[in-house]
């Protein structure tokens, strides 16, 4: 089973709330996940990767485990963290500009705790 | 009583806008897909709970979204929540969003190019939907115009689409070049006397026509001039803007161009310019009245490198004559320091006794008249950029 942590509209779409978890059949590559993502919520076709193509959409990245793989090719190995579901593949639209509200208020929060802890 | 429903585009969501026949109170519902680009949304004359919308993202491309029950309720078809996503031998039942240009030796055409903005060659590719035509008769059939310019047709509701192929490949398309908006077909106008005949138009290409439902089409733009093209008189590569017809006189068209509000009696065959004493003749939406089809109306700004009204004034323009005779139409519009835009789809008209008018705004706000136009009030007026502005006169 991997993770997958979807960009907010694109949850919409699929109409999830949290993570996507699912489970990918042989070697996990950037492309078996995503056609394992795709297979569970087919209203995602075409708005990761070109319908014909098959391309990542220019604006949207993948992460996992700090590292960025966007450039990586379709058949490249998904790190060993996330094929054994401790860490998620990140799906990211691409904007620069910060952090939102909601999460920023989240890393403030727990830093304050943490500062209340010790 | 009858009600009326307008339906709104915008740059970061759709707006759903209700209201009994008299117009003067109004419910909003909305944002529907929060944060997207809706380009147009567009409800079925044959089944009026029956909506299609584009949902587009330069993130994430093209979303077709419909709703079967007015609009409280949407999906994207072929995939609803909580039904199987692929038929019984295992493939996906539909993909909604898959706009593929036709490029099969039995009923495509070899996928061309068209001029590019440096004035090089550059081939043909899906960008977005620009504008969905559904069916007078069915409503599971619906028309798409999109970016690059093409048509596609959907035979089941919205599930899967195919392109015809005929206009794309006409034998011009390489003297076709996107205006500053992108190569889109924006325009799909059916004639509701002849299903076999199709007016359709593209920016920067002209106005097109079938009258064999689809397969073969030509350029009608004779008499348009476009000044700053090589050939101002061409065939083809004029930037018109909006089309507009009574559907009582499918023969007589109204355009806006680019520059120049032009008339046709023929069905396109032969254009003259009826711009008459407008301020400007720039603009971007036509629209006819509902029951008189010499009343027309326009919305003049001031050029195309200033992509607002001129003098600070929103005014409607109105011709009770086809054209040439114009009257500005100005009570509870702004007239000073406004500089808005109203863009090629964003003007609708309802059916009702008294005429509706409806126009929205790049500022967000929602105009509509109950008196064809010689009075207006702000449905809404914080909303988004407004794309599109469609009505539907419910029973």
């Amino acid at each position: 089973m991997i993770r997958v942590i979807l960009p907010p509209h694109l949850r919409a779409l699929a109409r999830v709330n949290g993570e996507v978890v699912l489970e990918v059949e042989g070697r996990v590559t950037l492309r078996s996940a995503l056609d394992a993502l795709e297979a569970s919520y087919p209203m995602l076709r075409g708005t990761i990767r070109d319908h014909v193509t098959q391309q990542r959409r220019p604006f949207l990245r993948f992460f996992a485990c700090s590292e960025d793989l966007s450039l990586e090719a379709p058949d490249f190995p998904l790190p060993a963290a996330v094929v054994a579901g401790d860490e998620p593949l990140l799906l990211v639209g691409a904007i620069a500009g910060g952090e939102p509200t909601a999460q920023k208020q989240k890393r403030r929060d727990s830093r304050r705790a943490a500062k209340i802890a010790s | 009583m009858s009600k009326v429903r307008v339906l709104v585009g915008t740059r970061k969501g759709a707006f759903l806008l209700s209201s009994d026949g008299k117009r003067d109170k109004w419910d909003v519902s909305g944002p529907h897909f929060a944060g997207w680009e809706m380009y147009h949304i567009k409800g079925s004359p044959a089944d009026p709970n029956r909506l299609y919308a584009s949902q587009t993202s330069g993130w994430f491309g093209q979303v077709i979204q419909r709703s079967d029950d007015g609009g409280k309720t949407w999906f994207q078809p072929g995939t609803p929540p909580g039904e199987p996503t692929t038929g019984p031998g295992g493939m996906p039942k539909g993909e909604s969003n898959k706009f593929v240009y036709d490029t099969s030796a039995e009923t495509g055409k070899p996928l061309t190019t068209h001029q590019f903005y440096d004035g090089t060659q550059h081939p043909w590719e899906f960008k977005r939907v620009w504008h969905l035509e559904p069916s007078h008769s069915d409503p599971d059939t619906v028309f798409a115009g999109v970016e690059d310019a093409a048509l596609f047709r959907s035979a089941d509701g919205g599930v899967s689409w195919h392109e015809l192929a005929g206009l794309r490949g006409h034998g011009t398309g390489p003297k076709w070049q996107p205006g500053a908006g992108g190569m889109c077909l924006h325009t799909i106008i059916q004639d509701a006397k002849n299903p076999n005949r199709i007016y359709i138009a593209i920016s920067a290409a002209g106005a097109f026509r079938t009258d064999d439902g689809g397969k073969t089409w030509r350029p009608i733009n004779r008499g348009l001039r476009s000044q700053y093209i090589p050939d101002p008189e061409a065939e083809v590569g004029h930037c018109v803007h909006h089309v507009a017809l009574h559907p009582s006189r499918p023969d007589v068209l109204f355009m806006q161009k680019h520059w120049d509000v032009m008339r046709s009696d023929n069905a396109g065959d032969s254009w003259h310019e009826v711009s008459g004493n407008l301020p400007s003749d720039f603009g971007f939406v036509i629209d006819v009245h509902a029951h008189e089809p010499e009343t027309i109306y326009v919305v003049p700004i001031k050029s195309d490198g200033e992509h607002f009204v001129p003098d600070g004034k929103l005014r409607v323009y109105r011709s009770r004559s086809g054209g040439n005779e114009w009257e500005p139409l100005t009570k509870g519009l702004p007239q000073r320091d406004c500089y808005v835009n109203v863009l090629r789809d964003a003007m609708a008209v309802d059916s009702l006794d008294s005429c509706g008018v409806y126009f929205g705004t790049s500022g967000g706000q929602v105009y509509a008249s109950s008196d064809a136009g010689d009075s207006w009030n702000p449905i809404v007026r914080d909303l988004p950029a407004v794309l599109s502005v469609e009505v539907q006169t419910l029973p």
